[in-house]
């Protein structure tokens, strides 16, 4: 076979295989936007679920979403940022960093249900924080922790090394180097992946059908004490998030028009973690080319 | 009988000349190192280097790749701390800083250091060149504005620059990215300048105006730089180094190295017959 015809077939092969993987996707996300798109209305996307009749909303299960989001990136953020400098920046190569490293990669490839089992017994059973948006938020973290940690290192180890001989090369200390340019300069990349992190746990459902649990209690949004239990801040009342909710209608939803909401929810779950990655992808643009380029 | 067959093209010629340019040239010695070896592991990369730099002179090192040129200039400010082992005296006005009790922090702001390539901040000009001197608790805004300026001008790049002081250092190009970093280092005022191949990322017309930048700033610092161009030594240095195999050969004036070296390999590398 020549080499030009048998460049041609490959290029076709390929193009082949990845418009297979596309047409995929784009079937599987139009099917969930358009049969959950007449769904999405004001009403629907503000009131809280019924559980027998018809007419629910997801307000209460797309709130916890978001608001379980965040206590997560609060809990998880501050750790792989450490845990990503730390590893990139200062951690010596010997056995006791390859273990770490070897630990995260392990942790990061845990199925979520196992981690959500865990995540029920340590912080629901033996701390006794009950089914509750800590629990959820903890057991996340460890579901979060290990990609956001890698993605963070590897948007230091993206920096280039001169920039590191620069700042000491000014008497800098490393740390003020460290924390002052690398990080900086790291910012767009970091950012991103924290988007993308977000998009994830923003997905996820089976850590959390064990430790945020599958009920959603009415909440008052006048009271914003986060220590009353109607309150939408407490953290330690049970919250079925979006995902949760999705799973529950379909394998034991009773009310008359579960398919309807079950479409619907299904639908703003995915316009939301496909607004995240676009997100991510804009802010992190964004801010690269202003910290690069002319304003 | 045994004859060491290299023995015969060398018997003509001193194997090593390094000049003590205080004693020959009445040179005021700013800097020398004393039994300085740099290991990489169990590599030694440099065995035998040991030069005085006078005071507001250029001093050129030159030599072919893995020579160890490189790696003597990085150990003067002890840049090459965390990756190799260095041992001997580093004496900078005759305190000797190759000592862990010795403010490495402190110690690179009296010696400062320009890269091969050019390595400017993520940030604006103006936060490039003040950036350093804030961590150091330089906060007026007329001082910075002041020192921004004369460095920005010492650098000769001032006035290329002089209109977006707020515009990113990135968006700048190699050759006045290369004198911004100069700028930078110049900004908070180090006695010395070490450059290592400052301009090897640099095309021809960059290249010129950073040798003319050096050349004005010797009224005020002590320049040492590592360059493998031998016509920019030949131009801009008063003392020239000659590196081979982690060794340095032949030390001497300039001009004398480049007409009149008294070592066989010095006068190879120079014609143009190695490296």
């Amino acid at each position: 076979m020549n080499p030009k015809l048998s460049n041609k077939i490959a290029n076709g092969a390929l193009y082949g295989i990845a418009g297979f993987i596309v047409l995929i996707l784009a079937a599987l996300l139009g099917y969930i936007i358009i049969t959950g798109l007449p769904m999405l209305n004001w009403h629907f996307l503000t009131t809280p679920a019924r559980a027998f009749t018809a007419g629910g909303g997801i307000g209460i299960q797309l709130f916890n979403s978001f608001y379980l989001l965040l206590l997560t990136l609060l809990i998880s953020f501050p750790i792989a940022l450490g845990a990503g400098i730390y590893l990139n920046e200062y951690a010596p190569n010997n056995w006791v960093t390859n273990v770490v490293r070897t630990a995260i990669e392990i942790l990061s490839s845990l199925p979520s249900v196992v981690v959500g089992l865990f995540g029920f017994l340590i912080f629901v059973v033996q701390f006794d924080f009950g089914f509750s948006i800590l629990s959820g938020a903890f057991a996340l973290t460890f579901f979060n922790l290990p990609l956001l940690t890698r993605s963070i290192e590897e948007s230091l180890a993206a920096i280039s090394n001169t920039q590191r001989e620069g700042g000491l090369a000014l008497g800098l200390s490393k740390w003020e180097t460290v924390t002052r340019i690398i990080l900086p300069a790291a910012l767009p990349s970091i950012l991103t992946g924290v988007i993308l992190s977000a998009g994830r746990i923003f997905g996820e459902a089976a850590a959390l059908i064990f430790t945020a649990g599958q009920s959603a209690p009415a909440l008052d949004f006048t009271d914003w004490n986060p220590f009353n239990i109607s309150s939408p801040l407490n953290p330690m009342r049970p919250a079925e998030t979006l995902a949760v909710h999705i799973w529950k209608i379909n394998s034991e939803g009773i009310m008359p028009d579960a398919k309807a909401v079950s479409s619907g929810a299904s639908a703003v779950l995915v316009i939301s973690v496909l607004v995240f990655n676009i997100l991510a992808r804009f802010i992190g643009k964004r801010l690269y080319q202003k910290l690069t380029s002319a304003k | 009988m045994f004859v060491n067959p290299t023995s015969q093209q060398t018997t003509t010629w001193l194997e090593r000349n390094v000049v003590d340019i205080k004693q020959k040239f009445g040179a005021n010695i700013i800097l020398e190192t004393k039994g300085l070896r740099v290991l990489y592991g169990d590599h030694e990369a440099l065995h035998e280097g040991d030069l005085q730099f006078g005071e507001h002179q250029i001093t050129a090192l030159i030599g072919p790749s893995g020579s160890g040129k490189s790696t003597y200039l990085r150990s003067l400010n002890r840049m090459n701390d965390d990756v190799a082992t260095v041992k001997g005296q580093i004496l900078y006005r005759g305190v000797d800083v190759n000592r862990s009790e010795i403010d490495v922090y402190e110690m690179r702001r009296r010696i400062g250091m320009v890269f091969q390539r050019p390595n400017p901040f993520a940030k604006s000009i103006y936060d490039n060149i003040t950036f350093a001197l804030k961590r150091r608790g330089v906060t007026k805004k007329a001082v910075l504005d002041e020192i921004v300026e004369t460095s920005l001008k010492q650098a000769a790049i001032w006035d290329e620059v002089k209109d977006d002081l707020n515009k990113s250092a990135l968006a700048l190009s190699g050759g006045q990215q290369q004198r911004l970093c100069i700028a930078r280092a110049i900004a908070i005022k180090p006695d010395i300048l070490l450059l290592d191949e400052p301009a090897s990322a640099l095309d021809p017309v960059s290249t010129s105006k950073l040798e003319d930048t050096l050349l004005r700033l010797k009224d005020n610092y002590t320049i040492i730089i590592v360059t493998h161009n031998m016509q920019q030594a030949a131009r801009i240095s008063d003392y020239t180094a000659f590196f081979n195999q982690g060794t340095a050969l032949e030390y001497d004036v300039t001009s004398k190295i480049f007409t009149r070296p008294k070592v066989a390999l010095t006068n190879n590398y120079v014609a143009g017959d190695f490296g």
